[in-house]
C-alpha cells in the first residue's frame, strides 16, 4: 500500500544526511524521529522500519530492471544512473542500520554526521589510523597488558605464512634426497654425508642472516608476523592487530587457537592439549590443583581461584573434605583414595549438599537428586565418579534427625525429618 | 433484657472492646520490666494468649526448653540464645522449623555443640534471617561457614573468635550473602588477605567491617577501602598492615566515619597518611598502643581528616608536647579525646590541647600521672561542655582542681576520680551537675561521710557509684545517698570497714539496684542481705567475697526472692553447703565463686553443680579438683560450665583481713 503512497522513490533521502533520513521516515507513516543512526541504543522497531524499507527498495529496483529486460536489454544511461543511484542508497541504509547495532557507531555518527557513510572507520586497512587512534591503543592496554609491546605502525615489516608452512612438520629439506628436516644445523649435519663438499668449514658454519650481513647499512625493519587466519586478532586485516613476535609464536599460536586440541592428558584424561610442550607442562602438575571452584576448575594457587570467583557470578569455593583431615584433603581427591574412607565422602556430600540450596529437604527424593548432580559436577575432574555417593545426604540429613528426635521425645520417628517435630514434641 | 446481659457480658470482660493494636501499645509500655510482664500474662488466658502474640524477643535460659517456648511465641524475630550454653543440632533444628518464617535474628556467640547441619537447618528455613552472631565458635570449620552462605538475605554476621575458619569459608559466605553489611571477623586468624578481598568484592553493601587481629596486609584494603558505602574499618592489631603495602593506596572513601587502627605495631605516620588520604569525612581515629610517637610531624599526618575529625584515641601512645599542640590547632572540632595510659603527657602538652577545643566532651587522662591541677584547670575552664572526665590516678592534681570542675564543667554526666585527692569540698562542688549519672571514688581516702551527702543531695540521677576502699566512709554517707539516688544501678562499697547492716537496710530502698559489690566489708551479716535480697528485684551481681558474718540463711533469702541473680560470689564466707545448694533454685545464675569457704563439703559443692543448670562460670579451690568425681567434671564441661581452680592458700583468718582492710595494702 505504501509503494503507492509514495510513488517515485526519493534518491536524496539517504544521501548520508540523518535530517534526509527523517524527512523519510516521516515519510514512511511518521513512524517517530528517533530513527536510523540518530538511534541512541538499538530499536528493534526502527531496525524493522529500515529493513522493510529496504525490502521495498529492492522490489522498486527489480521492477525497474524487469522493465529494462522487456526493452530487450537495452540500457540507457539515465536509467543507469537511477539504478546505480538506488543500489548505492540501498547499501547505505544497510550500512547504517548494521552500524546502529554498535553503540561506539552511534556515538560516531551522532557527533558527526558525515560518517554514517562510513560507519566503521576502525576497519580499515589501514595501520596508520588505527593506531594512532588513542581509544584503540588504550582499550588494547586493557584487553592484554602483559603483552606491553605498542610498535608504532610501519615501522616493523608484516610477514604472513600460509596455514600449510605453518602446521608443517619440517621446514628444511635436503635438496638431494629431499628428507625434511626440523632444524637448519641439522640440515647441515645430513648434508655431510652427500658429499666432501659438504663437509668443509664454510658450508657448515651457519648461514649469515640479513642484520649481519654487510653493507646492509640501513637499519633493518623489524620482522613481525600475521596470523594468516581470517579474523582472528593476530591477523593483520583484524582493526586491533597484535603482532606475533617470532615464528615459533605463530607456530604455537595458530595451534593453540586454531587447530584440534589432539593430545589429552594421559593422568586427568581430560585436559586437552595441541602443542605438545604445553601438555608437557600440564603432566608435571596434574593433579596438584587442589584449589576447587564449585564449577570444577581446579586451581593450583589459591590466589588463582580467588581472582576466578571475584571475576565470576555465582562461582563460589568448593570446601574440600578439610572437616575431618585437612592435611589429607589434597591426596584424597587424586581418586583412587577418595573411595576408601566413605565417611570423608559423606561429609563432603553433606557440603555440596548445601550449597545446593534446597528449602524443602524433608522430600528427601528431589534433593538427593540435586545434591548428586551438583556433586557430579563439580568433582568429575577428580575422577570421583567411582563412588556412587546417591545415599548419603539421606542418610545424613534424615536419619540422624529422626534419631535424635525419637531420642529427645520418647516418640518414634513419624515422617522422617523434623517435620515432625511440632508434632510428636508439643 | 437482652441488652442488659450484653452490657454485663462487655463489663465481664472490658478487654475485648480494645483491638490488639491498643493493648499492644500497652504492652510496649509494660515491657520495660520484665517481671510485670510475666505478671500480665498470668493474669488470664486471654493476656496469656496477647502476650505470647506480642513478644517478638526471646532470651531463654534453657535450650530444652526451645520446643515449647517457640510454640508459645509464634512471631519470635529475635533469638538470644546467649545463656544456652549447649545448642545442638536438634535445638536448631527446632528454632528452624518453629519459628523459621518470623525468625529475623540470632545469637549463637555464647553456645556450641552445634555442627553444619544444624546451621543448614537454620538457613535453609529461616529465609528472613537478617543477623546471626556465631562469634566463639572456635570449633566451626569452612563446611559451616559454606552452610551460613545459604541465608542469603544475611546482613550483619558476627564471626569473631572463629579461629579455624579459612579464606575458603569466608569465600562461601562472600559468594552467598550478597547483601551483607556488617561483618564481624575479629579474631579470625586463618583468614587473610584473599578472604576478605573478595568479601570486598561480592559485598558491595558492607558498612562495617571488623578485621581486628587478621593476619591480612594492605593488599585487601585496596578491595575494601573501594567498598561504596563502607562506614566503619576496624584494623585493630593487625600486624601485617604496614607501610609499604598502603603505599600504593588510592582511594576515595568518602563514607568512611570510623577508623580503628590502634595496636597496629607496623603501620608508621607514612602509611596512616595514605590510609587517611582519600577518608575526608573521617569522625573516629584510633590510634590507641600504637609504636610511632606523636610527634609534630606525626600529627601532620591528620591534615586531611582534621576538618571532620571528632574523636581520637591515643591510648598507650608516646605523645610529645608538640604533637598535641599541633592536634589541638589542627582538629578544631574534636569532642573526644583519650590519651589513658600516655605515661609522657604533661600539663604543657595537655593545656595546649584543650585550649582550643571548645566542643570537648569527653576527656580520658587515666594514669596520666605527670599532670597536676594547672592542666586540670585549663581543662575546666576550657572545656564548658565536658560530659566525661576519667582522670584515675592522676595523684598529683590538686584539692582545688576539683572544685573548679564542679564549678566550671556543669553538664558533667560520668566522672572517674579513682585513686584522686578530691576532698568533701570537691564533691560538694561537683554535687552541682545535676545529671552526673556515674561516679567512682574508688581509694579516695579524703573524702567523708560529709561529701557523699552533698553527692545524694544534689545527683537525684547517679545510676553507679563506686566506692571502693574509701574508707572515710560509713553507713551515714550510704543513707544519705540511698535517699537522694533512687535510680542507682550499681554500687561498690567494697573494703569499707565501718559498713553495717543499717547501709544495707538503707540501700534496699533502691529498687533498681542490680549489682552490689560488699567484698570485705567485716560488719555485714545476713539481716542486711536478707534486705536488699527482698527489696532490689533486679539484681542480678552480687560479691559477698570475704564477708565472714555471711552464711546460709543469707544465702536462703537471696535464692528465694532474688530471682533475677546471675552472679555471685561468696569465696571466703560462712557459707555451707545447705546455702550453696539452696542457690539451685535461682534459674538464671550463671556465675559462682566459691573459694575458701570452709564449709564446703565435695558432696555439697557437686549437688549445688548438679542443681545449677545454667552455670557457665564455677571458681572453686584447686583441692576440690580431684575432691570432685572426674565424671561430674566432664558432664559439667559438657553442659556449657568451665571451671576455674584457684590455687591460694587459705587466708581465711581475721590478720590478713585486718591487713587487707588497710588502705595502703592494695598498693604493696
Amino acid at each position: 500500500m505504501e509503494d503507492e503512497e509514495e510513488g517515485e522513490p526519493n534518491l536524496h533521502v539517504f544521501k548520508a544526511s540523518s535530517s534526509g533520513k527523517d524527512n523519510n521516515n516521516n515519510n514512511n507513516g511518521g513512524q517517530a524521529s528517533v530513527q536510523g543512526v540518530k538511534a541512541q541504543a538499538w530499536d528493534p522497531r526502527t531496525m524493522l522500519c529500515n529493513l522493510s524499507f529496504m525490502e521495498q527498495k529492492i522490489h522498486e529496483l527489480q521492477g525497474l530492471v524487469h522493465l529494462i529486460l522487456g526493452r530487450n536489454g537495452q540500457l540507457q544511461d539515465e536509467q543507469q544512473q537511477l539504478i546505480t543511484a538506488d543500489l548505492t542508497s540501498i547499501i547505505i541504509q544497510l550500512i547504517s542500520t548494521a552500524g546502529s547495532l554498535l553503540p561506539s557507531v552511534n556515538m560516531l555518527s551522532t557527533t558527526a554526521p558525515g560518517s554514517a557513510l562510513f560507519p566503521f572507520p576502525r576497519e580499515a586497512n589501514n595501520l596508520a589510523s588505527q593506531t594512532l587512534n588513542n581509544g584503540g591503543a588504550s582499550q588494547e592496554l586493557e584487553d592484554d597488558a602483559e603483552e606491553g609491546e605498542n610498535l608504532p605502525p610501519g615501522s616493523y615489516e608484516i610477514k604472513q605464512l600460509e596455514k600449510e608452512e605453518i602446521l608443517a612438520p619440517h621446514t628444511n629439506f635436503c635438496t638431494i634426497c629431499g628428507k625434511g628436516f626440523k632444524r637448519d644445523a641439522n640440515l647441515r649435519m645430513h648434508m655431510r654425508g652427500h658429499g666432501d663438499q659438504y663437509k668443509t668449514p664454510a658450508a657448515l658454519a651457519k648461514p649469515p642472516t640479513k642484520e649481519t650481513l654487510p653493507g646492509s647499512d640501513a637499519p633493518m625493519l623489524i620482522k613481525r608476523y600475521s596470523c594468516p587466519f581470517p579474523g582472528c586478532k593476530r591477523n593483520k586485516d583484524h582493526k586491533r592487530f597484535q603482532p606475533l613476535k617470532t615464528i615459533l609464536c605463530v607456530k604455537n599460536h595458530y595451534k593453540r587457537t586454531h587447530c584440534d586440541k589432539s593430545f589429552t592428558c594421559s593422568r586427568c584424561h581430560t585436559k586437552k592439549f595441541s602443542v605438545i610442550a604445553d601438555l608437557k607442562t600440564h603432566e608435571k602438575h596434574c593433579g596438584q590443583n587442589k584449589w576447587l571452584c564449585s564449577c570444577g576448575t581446579t586451581f593450583s594457587r589459591k590466589d588463582k581461584l580467588f581472582g576466578h570467583i571475584a571475576l565470576f557470578q555465582g562461582h563460589t569455593p568448593a570446601i574440600p573434605l578439610e572437616d575431618t583431615k585437612p592435611s589429607a584433603a589434597a591426596s584424597s581427591q587424586r581418586g583412587s583414595s577418595g573411595c576408601g574412607n566413605s565417611n570423608n565422602n559423606a561429609a563432603m556430600v553433606s557440603f555440596s549438599l548445601g550449597s545446593a540450596a534446597n528449602a524443602n529437604q524433608e522430600t528427601s527424593q528431589p534433593c538427593v537428586m540435586d545434591g548428586k548432580t551438583s556433586f557430579e559436577e563439580s568433582f568429575s575432574p577428580l575422577s570421583f565418579d567411582i563412588c556412587n555417593f546417591g545415599g548419603f545426604p539421606r542418610s545424613i540429613f534424615d536419619d540422624s534427625f529422626q534419631m535424635l528426635i525419637s531420642s529427645a521425645c520418647g516418640c518414634s520417628p513419624i515422617n522422617g525429618g523434623v517435620g515432625s517435630v511440632s508434632d510428636t514434641s508439643l | 433484657m437482652k441488652k442488659a446481659k450484653q452490657i454485663q457480658h462487655m463489663i465481664s470482660k472490658p478487654f475485648d472492646l480494645l483491638s490488639e493494636e491498643l493493648v499492644f501499645i500497652i504492652l510496649d509500655l509494660v515491657a520495660q520490666n520484665p517481671s510485670d510482664l510475666k505478671s500480665f500474662s498470668l493474669t488470664c488466658k486471654w493476656f496469656y494468649q496477647v502476650e505470647a502474640r506480642h513478644r517478638r524477643s526471646l532470651k531463654p535460659l534453657r535450650a530444652e526448653y526451645l520446643p515449647r517456648i517457640l510454640t508459645r511465641y509464634r512471631n519470635t524475630a529475635d533469638l538470644d540464645l546467649s545463656f544456652c550454653p549447649r545448642v545442638t543440632d536438634y535445638a536448631l533444628s527446632v528454632v528452624g522449623c518453629l519459628s523459621g518464617p518470623t525468625l529475623r535474628s540470632v545469637d549463637l556467640s555464647r553456645s556450641f555443640s552445634f555442627s553444619a547441619a544444624g546451621l543448614l537447618r537454620l538457613a535453609v528455613k529461616c529465609v528472613s534471617l537478617v543477623e546471626i552472631d556465631l562469634s566463639n565458635a572456635t570449633e566451626m570449620r569452612d563446611a559451616a561457614a559454606a552452610v551460613v552462605a545459604e541465608a542469603k538475605s544475611l546482613e550483619r554476621l558476627k564471626l569473631g573468635r572463629c579461629k579455624k575458619l579459612t579464606d575458603m569459608g569466608i569465600g562461601c559466605i562472600a559468594v552467598g550473602c550478597r547483601k551483607l553489611k556488617r561483618v564481624s571477623l575479629k579474631w579470625c586468624v586463618g583468614v587473610g588477605d584473599l578472604g576478605v578481598g573478595l568479601l570486598a568484592v561480592k559485598c558491595k553493601d558492607i558498612r562495617s567491617l571488623d578485621l581486628s587481629y587478621l593476619p591480612i596486609t594492605g593488599k585487601c584494603l585496596h578491595d575494601v577501602l573501594k567498598l561504596q558505602h563502607l562506614e566503619e574499618l576496624l584494623l585493630q592489631g593487625c600486624f601485617g598492615v604496614d607501610d609499604d603495602s598502603l603505599k600504593s593506596l588510592t582511594h576515595h572513601c568518602n563514607s568512611l566515619k570510623n577508623l580503628d587502627a590502634s595496636s597496629c605495631q607496623n603501620l608508621t605516620q607514612r602509611g596512616l597518611t595514605s590510609l587517611l588520604s582519600g577518608a575526608g569525612c573521617l569522625e573516629r581515629l584510633d590510634l590507641a598502643h600504637s609504636s610511632s610517637v606523636i610527634s609534630l610531624d606525626f600529627a601532620s599526618s591528620l591534615n586531611k581528616v582534621s576538618s571532620a575529625l571528632q574523636s581520637i584515641r591515643l591510648d598507650g601512645c608516646a605523645v610529645t608536647c608538640d604533637g598535641l599542640k599541633a592536634i589541638g590547632t589542627l582538629c578544631i572540632s574534636l569532642r573526644e579525646v583519650s590519651l589513658s595510659k600516655c605515661v609522657t603527657v604533661t600539663d604543657e602538652g595537655l593545656s595546649c590541647l584543650v585550649m582550643k577545643l571548645k566542643d570537648l566532651r569527653k576527656l580520658d587522662i587515666t594514669c596520666c600521672r605527670k599532670l597536676t591541677g594547672v592542666s586540670i584547670t585549663q581543662v575546666a575552664s576550657s572545656c564548658p561542655l565536658l560530659v566525661s572526665l576519667k582522670m584515675e590516678s592522676c595523684s598529683l592534681v590538686s584539692r582545688d582542681a576539683f572544685w573548679l570542675i564542679g564549678h566550671k564543667c556543669r553538664l558533667l554526666e560520668e566522672l572517674d576520680f579513682t585513686d584522686n585527692e578530691i576532698d568533701d569540698e570537691g564533691l560538694k562542688s561537683i554535687s552541682s551537675c545535676r545529671s552526673l549519672s556515674s561516679l567512682k571514688l574508688g581509694i579516695c581516702l579524703n573524702i567523708t561521710d560529709r561529701g557523699l551527702s552533698y553527692i545524694g543531695m544534689g545527683c537525684s540521677n547517679l545510676r553507679e557509684l563506686d566506692l571502693y576502699r574509701s574508707v572515710g566512709i560509713t553507713d551515714v554517707g550510704i543513707s544519705s545517698i540511698a535517699q537522694g539516688c533512687c535510680h542507682l544501678e550499681t554500687i561498690n562499697i567494697s573494703y569499707c570497714k565501718d559498713i553495717t547492716d543499717k547501709s544495707l537496710v538503707s540501700l534496699s530502698k533502691c529498687s533498681m539496684l542490680q549489682t552490689f559489690e560488699s567484698r570485705g566489708c567485716p560488719h555485714i551479716t545476713c539481716q542486711g542481705l536478707a534486705a536488699i535480697a527482698v527489696r532490689c528485684k533486679r539484681l542480678s551481681k552480687l560479691d559477698l567475697k570475704k564477708c565472714p558474718f555471711i552464711n546460709d540463711s543469707g544465702l536462703l533469702t537471696l535464692a528465694h526472692f532474688s530471682q533475677g541473680l546471675k552472679q555471685i560470689s561468696v569465696s571466703e564466707t560462712g557459707v555451707t553447703d545447705v546455702g550453696l545448694v539452696s542457690l539451685a533454685n535461682i534459674g538464671c545464675l550463671q556465675n559462682i565463686a566459691a573459694v575458701n569457704t570452709r564449709g564446703l563439703s565435695p558432696s555439697g559443692v557437686a549437688a549445688a553443680l548438679v542443681g545449677c543448670g545454667g552455670l557457665r562460670k564455677v571458681k572453686l579451690h584447686a583441692s576440690l579438683r580431684s575432691l570432685l568425681p572426674s565424671s561430674l567434671i566432664n558432664h559439667m564441661e559438657a553442659r556449657g560450665c568451665s571451671f576455674l581452680w584457684k590455687d591460694y592458700n587459705n587466708h581465711n583468718n581475721s590478720n590478713t583481713l585486718q591487713a587487707e582492710l588497710d588502705p595502703k595494702y592494695w598498693k604493696v
